[in-house]
């Protein structure tokens, strides 16, 4: 560490944060530097959040614009909720991989990037001038450009830089960023635990390498992110492992599924690990099949989840109504992409919020919760599988490609015995209660499993009486409704306000759900600083709706919702007032509330940057 | 929890089960419907075998065929048009201790739950499956069926069927992983009950094809099987099903078959004319997903508590 200080200015200058992308061509490890400084640096107490950059075809050809693999990472000396605005510092493998990312308003002007230069000597013409002609595009862009050759000084240490070169970057990062090498060291050994030593010597040469070479060349990029004291025990994942944990903690024993992105790491998590606490996950040969089957199994008495995205949700619904309509808990986890269709499968969307609620034939209310955070994501299954069993009904967790795949780190979660216990036992069901005993003023009723004496029923999807008997007489189809929905009334009750950030009274209040929480906050304590009256609130459980709303509305002079779907432009052409579509959350909350509720939303397929809500507020607020 | 009344006392007074602690209520087929037969012939197995109501497991989809659990005084569950055979394999998945009957449809397991009907037999979890074939949609009046005869006249296809009919038993036993598969008619109650006999005690996906008199549309068509067994083929030989010989006289067509040879279960699965009766084919050695699905059950919460731990560990920093 008494080395790193060393520096040829004046020492590491301290900055609140920064944002870095490392930009490659797939297979050049670029992800697990990144990764690994994410880890380094929230060992050394940063506030991280890392999202990969992930190429847009399967076996894309070198230096393309499709081709750009790589990762993004936001740190600073406070908690990290979203991954920011334009980066800072950009370190690319080569040219025209960074092409995409400028699409994705990833760079501004001043944005420091540091390319390997060997392409300018490439032997083949072409390859030359690809590269010149990146570079002049990215000048006009206005990035401050450092031509260095990576690999070269790689090869004094490898015959085969391009396997080693991210380790080489890692150094890199290191001096610039003033981390830890002993603990960067550490990572390295237990990457490569299972290879030979060797193998961990010559990625600890590159390191060191990396960090002479980039303090040598580009002395005066050193900053210091100061870490924060003591955090306590901290776990680092994305959402989908997040959830994945949540569903192993919450006793959850039993998963069907089916493959589907970007739900589908879920899975893979569960398939690894679910063993090891005695579950099973099965894998289903149709998305209706993983729902059935898991209903199946909630039935006979288990704890049981399902997990999809957008389409998967599409060929669930009918045994999704089936579970309502017969009163089956489940969890249901849904990782939200882009469609309708097959839309967007590796792209960040919330547009599968009113599928969710009203995706079904007939009247089927169900309990919708949206994770907000990464840790959200964990203790939501939890919650959700309370509920399920509770109001004998499916409750949903939403999540997007953007907590799916974000990387930060929370306070590791304490686990509890209760969190595990069996829903139902096996002793003898009561003598004369009903299998739909509906409590006159809940709605709630006691389940009888298979196996307990007495209880015997036959549940089925037709409407039927207290005893399960199919009937379609007038009275009993519109009580046995009536009871259904009462215990969404009887569940609203007992829910809170959402929590408002900032004044309870202003000019704008911005409205969100679900992964847009840490960009709209950002955007809102930003836009406060600059003296605007505007705040935010956040709304975890849907369905049914968090309490209190209009009365937190009606203080505001504007409300809007900002989502990730679909929402029609301002009025101009066919569209006019009258017919224009808002966003999802949006249509909820007019009729929620009978209020002029607008939105603000975008179907780019990308996180909502702080930046642009910050546009968005003031674009409303400056007069 | 097994074993125990609700008051924690063990269970001491031995149950004995008659037929009337399976029938729940008056069965509401139409006069003369071959559901009746097999209802019965069910009840008989499970009052013979002296399974308890309250582990005993009916699971249907849509249709005449799958109202079967509601007539049953044991747990039902009578779900989704196509789909009993995920609902049951979840149920079965971590419930070794209940059995498990499926009862379905020509529709409802050959056109509409056809998918989930190719990988049941794969999965090959234990269960007793009774496909009840009509050849006809009954419930909704008169539409065609996958195993309807080509040129016969429904409301779907009033100028006749275009196609030939699927035929459930080369279709089954086309599928890998296949450990059990029989045919039988619910008019011959003795052959009836030892065909189910035969699958309820076979460990894995047993699958009876049942051909089933729709007294409403389709009686006609089996009238002539009816008056003659000569149009039936009693399959016999070693491993072949157990048949009172008073029973097995009337059958004067015989196919001497090995229902462990799959190639001749085959060859026997394309024949229909006589329409063979018996087991075609049983390997009880297939494997069960059951064994993998079970894996883990009853693992004691300190056990997960530290399993899951060790799994947090894997990302603390």
């Amino acid at each position: 560490m008494q080395d790193n200080m060393e520096t040829a200015g004046q020492g590491p200058k301290r900055i609140s944060e920064h944002i870095i992308e490392i930009v490659s061509d797939s297979g050049e490890g670029a992800q697990k530097a990144g990764q690994t400084f994410g880890s380094l640096s929230a060992k050394m107490g940063n506030g991280v959040w890392t999202v990969e950059i992930i190429p847009a075809e399967i076996k894309p050809p070198a230096r393309s614009k499709a081709g750009a693999s790589g990762i993004r990472i936001r740190f600073g000396d406070h908690q990290i909720t979203n991954m920011g605005d334009e980066a800072d510092l950009v370190v690319a493998f080569n040219g025209q991989v960074l092409y995409g990312r400028f699409d994705q308003h990833a760079y501004k002007a001043g944005t420091i990037l540091l390319i390997e230069s060997k392409w300018a000597n490439d032997p083949v013409p072409e390859i030359r001038e690809q590269y010149a002609a990146a570079l002049e595009m990215f000048k006009e862009k206005g990035l401050i450009i450092h031509e260095l050759p990576f690999e070269d000084a790689c090869l004094e240490i490898t015959p085969n830089p391009r396997l080693g070169k991210n380790m080489f970057v890692l150094g890199m990062l290191s001096y610039i960023y003033q981390r830890d090498l002993q603990i960067a060291k550490d990572n390295i050994a237990y990457i490569f635990r299972k290879k030979a030593q060797k193998v961990v010597d010559l990625n600890h040469a590159l390191l060191d390498r990396g960090y002479a070479f980039a303090k040598q060349h580009v002395p005066t990029y050193c900053w210091e992110v100061p870490g924060r004291e003591n955090p306590g025990a901290t776990i680092v994942s994305n959402g989908n492992e997040a959830a994945a944990m949540g569903i192993m903690a919450a006793g959850i024993e039993l998963v069907a599924m089916y493959p589907i992105t970007p739900a589908t790491s879920v899975s893979h998590f569960l398939a690894e690990h679910l063993y090891k606490v005695g579950g099973f996950m099965h894998q289903a040969e149709d998305e209706s099949a993983a729902a059935g089957f898991a209903i199946g199994a909630s039935y006979a008495g288990l704890t049981a989840a399902t997990i999809t995205s957008g389409p998967g949700l599409a060929l669930k619904t009918e045994m999704l109504g089936l579970a309502t309509m017969a009163e089956v808990p489940l969890v249901v986890v849904l990782v939200q992409r882009g469609g309708p269709s097959t839309g967007l499968p590796t792209k960040v969307e919330q547009s599968d919020l009113l599928a969710v609620l009203y995706g079904q034939a007939g009247d089927a209310p169900k309990i919708a919760i949206a994770s907000s955070t990464i840790e959200e994501c964990f203790h939501d299954v939890i919650l959700a599988r309370k509920l399920a069993e509770e109001y004998r009904t499916p409750v949903y967790v939403l999540s997007d490609t953007n907590l799916a795949t974000g990387v930060s780190q929370y306070p590791r979660p304490e686990l509890k015995e209760e969190w595990l216990a069996a829903p139902l036992d096996q002793s003898d069901w009561p003598e004369g209660v009903r299998p739909y005993e509906w409590d006159p003023n809940t709605g709630l009723s006691p389940r009888p499993v298979p196996g307990q004496r007495g209880g015997e029923y036959t549940l089925t999807g037709l409407a039927h009486t207290e005893e399960s008997h199919v009937a379609y007489d007038p009275e009993v189809n519109q009580r046995s409704s009536t009871m259904r929905s009462l215990k969404f009334a009887t569940l609203q009750r007992t829910l809170t306000p959402p929590e408002i950030k900032g004044e309870d009274q202003g000019d704008l209040l911005i409205v969100g759900w679900g992964s847009t929480r840490g960009s709209i906050e950002e955007a809102v304590l930003r836009a406060q600083k600059d003296g605007y009256k505007v705040s935010s609130t956040h709304i975890r459980i849907i369905s049914p709706m968090q309490p209190g709303l209009k009365e937190m509305f009606k203080k505001f002079k504007q409300v809007i919702t900002v989502e990730i779907n679909y929402s029609d432009p301002a009025p101009g052409g066919n569209f006019t007032e009258e017919n224009r579509r808002r966003a999802q959350l949006a249509q909820l909350l007019r009729e929620q509330t009978l209020m002029d509720i607008d939105s603000w939303s975008n179907v780019h397929g990308q996180p909502i940057r702080p930046g642009l809500i910050y546009n968005e507020i003031v674009r409303r607020l400056a007069h | 929890m097994f074993g125990l009344k609700a008051d924690w006392s063990l269970e001491v007074q031995n149950r004995y089960f008659t037929l009337e602690d399976y029938n729940d209520g008056v069965a509401r087929w139409c006069p003369g419907c071959g559901d009746h037969t097999i209802l019965t012939a069910v009840q008989r197995i499970l009052r013979d075998h002296q399974v308890p109501p309250e582990k005993t497991m009916v699971v249907s989809g849509i249709g005449c065929s799958s109202r079967f659990p509601h007539y049953m005084a044991t747990y039902g569950f009578h779900g989704l048009h196509g789909r009993a055979f995920p609902v049951a394999e979840g149920i079965k998945s971590r419930r070794p201790d209940l059995t498990m009957f499926v009862t379905t449809g020509d529709g409802d397991c050959c056109s509409i739950g056809a998918g989930h009907w190719v990988h049941a037999v794969r999965y090959n979890m234990d269960m007793t499956v009774i496909m009840f074939n009509n050849e006809i949609y009954g419930l909704t009046k008169k539409q065609t069926s996958p195993t309807s005869r080509a040129g016969l006249k429904t409301n779907t296809h009033p100028r006749g069927s275009f196609l030939p009919p699927i035929n459930p038993a080369s279709s089954t036993l086309g599928m890998t992983n296949a450990s059990f598969f029989a045919q039988t008619v619910d008019w011959n109650s003795a052959h009836l009950n030892a065909t189910l006999e035969a699958a309820f005690n076979h460990r894995g996906f047993s699958f009876v094809h049942v051909l089933q008199r729709c007294t409403a549309y389709t009686s006609y068509l089996f009238d002539g099987m009816q008056a003659d067994p000569n149009t039936l083929a009693l399959l016999t030989g070693p491993g072949s099903i157990d048949l009172d010989p008073s029973v097995a006289r009337i059958f004067k067509n015989r196919i001497e078959h090995d229902p462990s040879d799959i190639h001749a279960a085959r060859r026997v699965a394309e024949t229909t004319d006589p329409f063979p009766i018996g087991i075609l084919y049983q390997d009880a050695s297939k494997p069960v997903y059951d064994d993998h699905s079970n894996e883990g059950l009853g693992t004691p919460p300190e056990a997960k508590i530290k399993a899951m731990n060790k799994v947090l560990d894997l990302f603390s920093i």
